[in-house]
């Protein structure tokens, strides 16, 4: 297993009193807006939850989701400039992944994206992500100006399905 | 003609079947070699019955899908067949959940294409 790349904020810890999943941990890493830059902690990320028991399935499902968010928000969002940041923050454990993902571009709206899925838009050669970043999350929130998103994937028969206070 | 450094490629009876050599396709430089060199059995090669592979590809990214779409679309205009095969079963969603299971003509097996072509 590869070490880690990124600074451990805590684990385990106790928020407000609610007790947390002993293996959980969380961190927060700004990357670069390179494309070619963040491969190698998306891979991290994986290992630490394979660590956690999840399964090739469901490594698949969170490879998917921050392969298509970090490309978009450096693509689609900091244009690649090489003096803007794109921020993630991940907290970890067996039974969930959850992240946020913000980039320093104006945003965008839901709305304005077409249906890359629709019949009559088959043929367009991108905006499938959004649509791939949905299907394999339990949860996937946008906030107004639509810089950031909000990353949740729960394992099926994990105990915990509640959404925790802060989230 | 390059040695392609993304592909492998082998001909018999008129029909090209094409193998990807990376596990994993995303990174943008991968992508772009990759798309020239399908658009290049295309617009260079003339090949006109393709088999694309998929058996050694672990995960791909939308913007691989993207470049699978040009190249459909390059196939379409020159008159060219082209059938995806031996998709793992955790990428297959890829192509149902974006619907272009219903652009590709997706077979299980090589084998499976090579018969119909």
């Amino acid at each position: 297993m590869r070490g880690r790349d990124f600074a451990l904020l805590s684990a385990p810890r106790q928020r407000s009193g609610m007790s947390l999943p002993s293996d959980e941990i969380q961190f927060e890493r700004a990357l670069p807006s390179a494309l070619d830059a963040y491969h190698d902690f998306v891979e991290s990320i994986l290992n630490e939850l394979a660590a956690r028991g999840w399964g090739q399935g469901d490594l698949f499902a969170v490879h998917m989701a921050l392969e298509e968010s970090i490309s978009n928000a450096i693509r689609h969002g900091n244009k690649q400039d090489s003096n803007k940041r794109v921020t993630v923050e991940c907290r970890l454990s067996g039974e969930r992944f959850w992240a946020r993902i913000c980039d320093e571009g104006p945003g965008f709206r839901l709305k304005d994206v077409p249906d890359c899925c629709s019949p009559e838009c088959l043929e367009l050669p991108g905006g499938r992500g959004l649509a791939l970043i949905s299907a394999y999350m339990t949860r996937v929130e946008y906030n107004d100006c639509g810089n950031c998103v909000t990353l949740e994937k729960r394992l099926a028969d994990a105990p915990h399905q509640a959404a925790t206070a802060d989230d | 003609m390059p040695t392609p450094r993304r592909l492998e490629t082998n001909e018999s009876a008129a029909i090209t079947v094409v193998r990807f050599k990376d596990q994993k396709i995303i990174d943008p430089e991968t992508i772009q070699e990759l798309g020239q060199e399908l658009f290049d059995l295309i617009e260079k090669e003339d090949r006109q019955k393709i088999v694309l592979n998929f058996a050694r590809v672990e995960f791909l990214s939308s913007a691989a899908l993207g470049k699978l779409i040009t190249f459909q679309k390059k196939a379409q205009r020159a008159g060219a067949e082209i059938i995806l095969t031996d998709i793992a079963p955790e990428i297959y969603p890829v192509f149902t959940i974006t619907n272009l299971d219903k652009l590709f003509k997706i077979k299980d097996r090589e084998a499976d294409a090579l018969a119909v072509l």
